[in-house]
C-alpha cells in the first residue's frame, strides 16, 4: 500500500443509460475504480450486470443511444470525458487498447495478419512499414505464436480461436499501451486454451508493465491474476478489495454466493456439491429501490426493502455494499 | 484457387451446350424456316424445294450438329433477310450494346454504392428515406415508359439531349439512365443490407478500438466486406442489361444487337437470334464466371470450399 503508486486510470461514480420505450435503463449505476501500473484489476459479476457496457463506456465505443457520465475519468492524469471523437480515437489503440470477447469474429476476414497488425502501429506511431513488420514479428513471438513470419501472410479463417486471441493480444500491444482493458477474453475459447491464454495476459502485464482491467465472469480466472477485485452486480459495485481479502473474507452475500460456484482448494471437500445463485440479474430500468440483490439473498430482511445501500470501508481498501453485518453475511459459510 | 476457376469453368461450357440447343430446338418449333426464306407468295413446290437445299428436311439433331459445328469455327450461317454472314451483321453492333451495357452498370454503381453506404451509415434518416424513394420508383417504373417520359422531358419539351440514333456520346445518355436506373435499386438495398450487417460486426468495433479514422473503418474495413455480394449482383445486372438492351436500344433506335434481334425476331430471322441468344446466354455464364471469381478474390474465405 505505497503512496507511490503510478495510478493509470481513476474513475469516479461511472453511469451508463440507455433509453428504451419502457423508460430508462441503467446498466452501469455509479461504479468507481482505479488501476496503477503493473496492477491487474478484475471486474467480476454474472451476464447483464454491466461489465462490458462498462469498458466500452472507458473506450468511449458504447453504442450511439447510451449515455455516460461520471465524475471524472482521468486516464493519465487527463479527464477524457470531453474528448472529441478524434481525441479519443488518438488515445485508443496507443495508450489504451482492448481484447474483445470473441476472437472468431473480431477480426475482419477480408485481411491478412500482417495488414490488421501493422495498420495500428502505421496510423499511431510510424509509417515505416519495415519497422511495423518488425514489430508485429516480435509480437507474435511475444504471444507464443511460432513461426510467426508465415502466420503474417494468413487470414483470419486459417486460425483457430485460440491464435485468432493471440493475434488480438498481439494487435492491442502494437503500440504499447498503458492500460489493457481483457473484457472476458478467455470465454469463447476451450477450457484447456483459456489457462494458457489469461497465463499469458499475465505474463505480458508484467512484461510489459501495464494496467490491466480483466473483466470476467469466471472467478477461478480472478484467484489466479487479479491483485484488485471489483465485484458487480446489477450494474453497482457490491463488493471491492484486494484479492485476498475479497476470496478470505467475501463479505457481501453475493460474493460469497459466487464463491460457493467454484472448487476452491482445500476449502471444499471432495464431493461436496457446488453451489448456485438462485434467480436472474433484475430488470435494470428506473431507479434504484433499496437493494437490488434483496430478491436472491438468501438473509434479506425487511430493511433491504427500503434503505439505499451505501459501501462500508474497512481496512486496506476492503469494502462492502450490505445492509447486514459482515458476521451475518459470511455466516453460512463457517468461517 | 485454380482447381476452383477449372471447375467452374467446366460448368459453364455445359451451361453453353445446353442453351444452344434448347434455342436451336425452340427456334426451329416456333417457325418454319424454309417458309421465311421462300417467301409469302411461295408455292408448295419452292417451299420443298428450299427446304431440300437448306437441309431443313435433315432430323433436327443432325441440324444441330452441323450448325453447332460451324458455330464453333466461328460460324453462325448467313442471316435470311440480309443475306449478310451474321458474325459480321453481330460484330458490326455488339460494340454499342456493350458500351450501353458498362455505361448503365456504372450508372447504377455509381448510384447505388454511395446512396446505399450513407442509407446504410444513419437507417430512418431523411437520406435513408430519400434512398428507399429512389429505390421504389426505379423499381416500380416499367423502363420502357421511364424511356419515353425522359425523351418527351429532356428531348421534346428541353430539347437538351438527342433521342434517336447512337452517332455522339450525347445519344447514350438517355439510354443509358434508363437501363442503369432499373438495376440501381436491387443494387442500393444490397449495399446497404450489407452495410449495416458489417458496421454492427465485431470486426468493425475492433477497427475502431484500435484508434483507426472514421474513414479507414468505413472504407477499408466496412466497405471492402459489405461489397462483397454486391460486387456478384452487378455483374450479373451486367448480364441483365446487355439483355434488357432489347428494348432499350429499340426504343432509342441505337442499332446494337439488341436492336438486331428485335429485327431479326420480327422477320424470323433464324440464324441471327439464335446466334444472338448465345451471345447473351455466353455474357450471363462468363460474368457469373467472373463474378465468382471476383468474389474468392476479394473474399478469402470462398475459395476453400
Amino acid at each position: 500500500m505505497s503512496a507511490e503508486k503510478d495510478i493509470v486510470l481513476d474513475v469516479q461514480n461511472l453511469k451508463v443509460d440507455i433509453p428504451v420505450s419502457a423508460g430508462m435503463l441503467h446498466p452501469v449505476r455509479g461504479i468507481s475504480f482505479s488501476v496503477a501500473r503493473g496492477e491487474t484489476l478484475c471486474i467480476v459479476g454474472e451476464s447483464g450486470c454491466g461489465k462490458s457496457l462498462t469498458s466500452l463506456a472507458l473506450m468511449g465505443l458504447l453504442p450511439k443511444n447510451a449515455q455516460r457520465s461520471a465524475d471524472r475519468i482521468n486516464f493519465l492524469d487527463q479527464d477524457i470525458q470531453n474528448l472529441k471523437e478524434r481525441e479519443m480515437a488518438r488515445l485508443r489503440g496507443v495508450k489504451m487498447a482492448m481484447i474483445f470477447q470473441e476472437p472468431m469474429t473480431s477480426l475482419n476476414p477480408s485481411y491478412t495478419i500482417s495488414n490488421q497488425l501493422e495498420e495500428v502501429y502505421l496510423r499511431h506511431i510510424s509509417s515505416n512499414r519495415a519497422e511495423a513488420r518488425e514489430r508485429a514479428i516480435f509480437l507474435l513471438g511475444k504471444v507464443g505464436i511460432s513461426s510467426a513470419e508465415s502466420r503474417l501472410g494468413q487470414y483470419p479463417h486459417q486460425l483457430s480461436g485460440g491464435l485468432r486471441q493471440r493475434v488480438m493480444i498481439a494487435m492491442a500491444l502494437m503500440c504499447g499501451p498503458d492500460l489493457i482493458i481483457a473484457d472476458e477474453p478467455t470465454t469463447a475459447l476451450d477450457v484447456t486454451i483459456q489457462a494458457q491464454i489469461l497465463h499469458l495476459l499475465a505474463e505480458l502485464q508484467a512484461d510489459f508493465d501495464m494496467a490491466m482491467i480483466l473483466i470476467t465472469h469466471d472467478l477461478g480466472i480472478v484467484a489466479r491474476v487479479a491483485d484488485k477485485v471489483q465485484v458487480m452486480y446489477a450494474g453497482l459495485t457490491v463488493e471491492e478489495g484486494p484479492c485476498e481479502a475479497v476470496f478470505d473474507t467475501p463479505l457481501h452475500p453475493y460474493t460469497s454466493g459466487l464463491l460457493r460456484c467454484i472448487p476452491v482448494p482445500g476449502k471444499t471437500a471432495p464431493g461436496q456439491p457446488l453451489g448456485t445463485v438462485p434467480g436472474i440479474v433484475p430488470n435494470m430500468v428506473g431507479e434504484l429501490q433499496g437493494c437490488m440483490f434483496r430478491n436472491r439473498c438468501e438473509h434479506a430482511t425487511d430493511v433491504c426493502e427500503t434503505l439505499p445501500n451505501s459501501a462500508t470501508q474497512l481496512a486496506n481498501g476492503h469494502a462492502f455494499t450490505c445492509r447486514l453485518s459482515p458476521d451475518a453475511a459470511t455466516r453460512s459459510e463457517g468461517a | 484457387m485454380i482447381a476452383y476457376a477449372l471447375k467452374r469453368i467446366f460448368v459453364a461450357f455445359l451451361i453453353l451446350l445446353v442453351v444452344s440447343g434448347l434455342t436451336f430446338s425452340l427456334s426451329h418449333l416456333s417457325a418454319d424456316p424454309a417458309l421465311t426464306i421462300a417467301g409469302e407468295q411461295a408455292s408448295d413446290e419452292d417451299i420443298e424445294a428450299v427446304r431440300k437445299l437448306y437441309g431443313f428436311d435433315r432430323p433436327i439433331v443432325e441440324q444441330y450438329g452441323n450448325w453447332l459445328g460451324r458455330a464453333l469455327q466461328w460460324d453462325f450461317g448467313d442471316s435470311f433477310h440480309y443475306k449478310a454472314p451474321v458474325v459480321e451483321m453481330i460484330s458490326g453492333r455488339i460494340g454499342t450494346t456493350m458500351t450501353l451495357g458498362f455505361l448503365a452498370i456504372l450508372f447504377a454503381l455509381v448510384i447505388s454504392i454511395p446512396l446505399g453506404t450513407l442509407a446504410a451509415m444513419r437507417p430512418n434518416s431523411f437520406i435513408d428515406r430519400f434512398a428507399l424513394l429512389i429505390a421504389v420508383f426505379g423499381q416500380a417504373l416499367p423502363t420502357f415508359w421511364f424511356a419515353l417520359m425522359m425523351i418527351i422531358v429532356f428531348g421534346v419539351w428541353w430539347r437538351w439531349l438527342p433521342i434517336s440514333g447512337n452517332t455522339t456520346w450525347a445519344h447514350f445518355v438517355m439510354p443509358t439512365i434508363a437501363l442503369g436506373y432499373y438495376a440501381t435499386p436491387a443494387l442500393m438495398r444490397l449495399t446497404r443490407a450489407g452495410m449495416i450487417e458489417v458496421l454492427g460486426s465485431d470486426y468493425i468495433r475492433t477497427a475502431r478500438a484500435k484508434g483507426l479514422s472514421p474513414t479507414v473503418v468505413l472504407f477499408k474495413h466496412a466497405l471492402r466486406n459489405a461489397i462483397i455480394p454486391v460486387v456478384a449482383l452487378a455483374a450479373v445486372w451486367f448480364g441483365f442489361m446487355l439483355g434488357g438492351s432489347i428494348v432499350i436500344e429499340t426504343i432509342f433506335n441505337l442499332k446494337g444487337i439488341g436492336w438486331l434481334s428485335y429485327d431479326a425476331l420480327l422477320r424470323s430471322d433464324l440464324p441471327v437470334v439464335q446466334a444472338i441468344v448465345l451471345i447473351f446466354a455466353s455474357f450471363y455464364v462468363v460474368l457469373t464466371l467472373l463474378a465468382d471469381l471476383l468474389n474468392a478474390y476479394l473474399d478469402p474465405r470462398i475459395s476453400v470450399r
